[in-house]
């Protein structure tokens, strides 16, 4: 059986994870403190998953940019697709958070949303 | 002369928290005064996520979590003032302040409410040889050029130091298109946290090499370069394993300096080990009617902490003020005798509070503290004078993770002729 050894992102514990694989199909995982950090290591080794977080400029703003983020995980290779996705892209303000700023990004199917509020200068 | 009565100066996540607290406890006029252009603070930069765990149940970037408390503020009425220095506190609580709309400010508070943060440590404190050419940042200011203002500080990157920020802006920078080539740390261990090792640099194949360091930056106008080597135990840099990388920039993620510039003018005894004030189990300074909470106090790691901490600092405050209105606050007198230390045994940097006075407690008391080295398999010890009270194992700790424990009033009451409690590590 194979083993993989990985550090929980889920939370700032970072536990030390050990996952036992056989083949593509993870047998077990051990060293997990809770259930976050079982569904972490079952999902780092077959198909790894991010945040991502950015910045994208805004018109006409208060503040010349407004932080985003993926509404959701994507794929990990996807990370450089997702921000070369959001460069040149300019907002107009007023900005609200939670508003959408991208549909479907780089076709992972996950939108980006605006973490912050900026209202018009 | 306005009057108010709490005023917190500082509107970041300490300052709102501890705002909202002293509303909620019954306070009707509550000021913040921030010199920034808008409240949050240090969260407005930092739009990683992973904050809120705690505090929220979900995981929230920095904005948000600040956008969050901002709105709370605003639903509990707290006033505020932007871009509003704070130039002097007296002691007797009146706050001299600088805006360009009204100029200067005289405000009368019953009680003030230290929240400024923190500041992190400069390239001086650091004594790199070398010119000092452009290309030099704290990871910090490189954070909010990059997040706020817009701007890439450069292409080619090498970044001193593991702590968070460093780790975060070795991520934000590659993301932005820049080539962060290494993460130097002098210690043998990273002074951030793990998941951000894994998502920062495993992530991007960027190397951590600990126990290196900076021993020279080359260039006149702009940095060409810096030199790496490895340290031995002492820190000492080790002939021979110097290591040449070009680069255009260098940031700094070398430390976080609570910024007390206001509470040592007004005579706030300081700690030595975390140069934040030296509090009771109220957040109450040694100047009276002073509270302190968030990385003013102590660095912290986590917002989560900074928040609740400064929710007790908020209630403190307001309970401070009841008690006096109803004449319920003791004099100074005999006090020397209730004011029991909390000491530093083996293996602990520093205890937030510095002391505890039984009869000001409340049913249990959150102690913060800092081991000074890697631990595995531990325990946290607690005595009461000679008598062990707490033996708490621990899996791990380490410098850069802050830990607490919980002291009941009723176990203190146990002990009534107590003189000092002691909180040490234990290898197992």
């Amino acid at each position: 059986m194979e083993k993989r050894y990985l550090t929980c992102i889920g939370c700032p514990m970072g536990c030390a994870l050990t996952v036992n694989l056989s083949g593509q199909e993870v047998v077990s995982v051990e060293g997990n403190t809770c259930k976050k950090g079982k569904i972490y290591g079952e999902q780092e080794v077959i198909s790894p998953v991010r945040t991502v977080t950015t910045t994208v400029a805004v018109e006409g703003g208060k503040l010349p940019a407004v932080s985003v983020k993926t509404r959701a995980d994507i794929p990990k290779e996807k990370i450089f697709d997702c921000v070369r996705a959001l460069k040149g892209i300019r907002i107009s303000a007023p900005v609200r958070m939670g508003q959408t700023i991208l549909f479907n990004v780089a076709e992972t199917g996950v939108d980006i949303i605006a973490t912050k509020t900026v209202d018009a200068r | 002369m306005e009057n108010y009565e709490i005023v917190v100066i500082g509107g970041g996540p300490a300052g709102l928290a501890a705002a909202i607290s002293a509303k909620k406890s019954g306070m009707r006029k509550v000021l913040i005064l921030e010199r920034d252009r808008e409240l949050g603070g240090i969260l407005n930069q930092c739009i990683h996520n992973g904050f809120g765990l705690h505090t929220f149940k979900e995981e929230l970037t920095g904005p948000e979590y600040a956008e969050r408390f901002i709105r709370m503020a605003q639903e509990a009425e707290v006033e505020y003032r932007l871009n509003t220095m704070v130039m002097d506190i007296s002691g007797d609580k009146k706050i001299t302040a600088l805006n360009k709309e009204e100029g200067l400010l005289e405000i009368q508070a019953e009680a003030v409410i230290l929240a400024m943060g923190c500041r992190e440590r400069s390239r001086g404190a650091l004594n790199i040889p070398g010119y000092r050419p452009a290309g030099i940042f704290s990871a910090g200011t490189a954070q909010r050029l990059v997040n706020m203002e817009g701007y890439l500080p450069g292409r080619e990157v090498v970044i001193l130091g593991s702590g968070d920020i460093g780790l975060i802006m070795a991520r934000r920078m590659t993301l932005e298109g820049a080539n962060v080539k290494v993460v130097a740390e002098l210690m043998p261990y990273s002074g951030g946290l793990k998941r951000n090792i894994v998502q920062c640099l495993d992530d991007f194949g960027i190397p951590l090499k600990l126990s290196h360091t900076v021993v020279d930056i080359k260039g006149k106008e702009r940095v060409e370069g810096v030199t790496l080597a490895q340290v031995d135990e002492k820190g000492k840099p080790i002939p021979g394993t110097e290591e040449e990388y070009r680069c255009d920039t260098l940031l700094l993620s070398v430390g976080l300096i609570p910024e007390n510039e206001l509470s040592r003018e007004m005579g706030v005894k300081l700690n030595p080990v975390t140069s934040g004030p030296q509090v009771s189990e109220s957040l109450e300074t040694s100047v009276d009617g002073v509270f302190a909470c968030g990385n003013v106090l102590h660095v912290h790691d986590l917002v989560d902490f900074v928040s609740e901490e400064a929710e007790a600092a908020g209630r403190h405050a307001a309970e401070y003020i009841k008690a006096k209105r109803e004449d319920r606050r003791e004099p100074e007198a005999g006090s020397a005798q209730e004011q029991i230390p909390l000491e530093t045994g083996e293996g602990v940097r520093y205890t937030v509070p510095s002391f505890v006075r039984p009869e000001y407690m409340e049913d249990s008391l959150k102690v913060r503290f800092r081991v000074g080295k890697v631990y595995r398999n531990c325990y946290v010890n607690v005595r009461f004078d000679e008598e062990q009270v707490i033996h708490k194992k621990r899996l791990y700790a380490a410098p850069g993770e802050m830990e607490e424990l919980t002291l009941k009033k009723e176990q203190l009451a146990e002990f009534p002729q107590l003189k000092k409690i002691t909180i040490s590590m234990e290898e197992a």
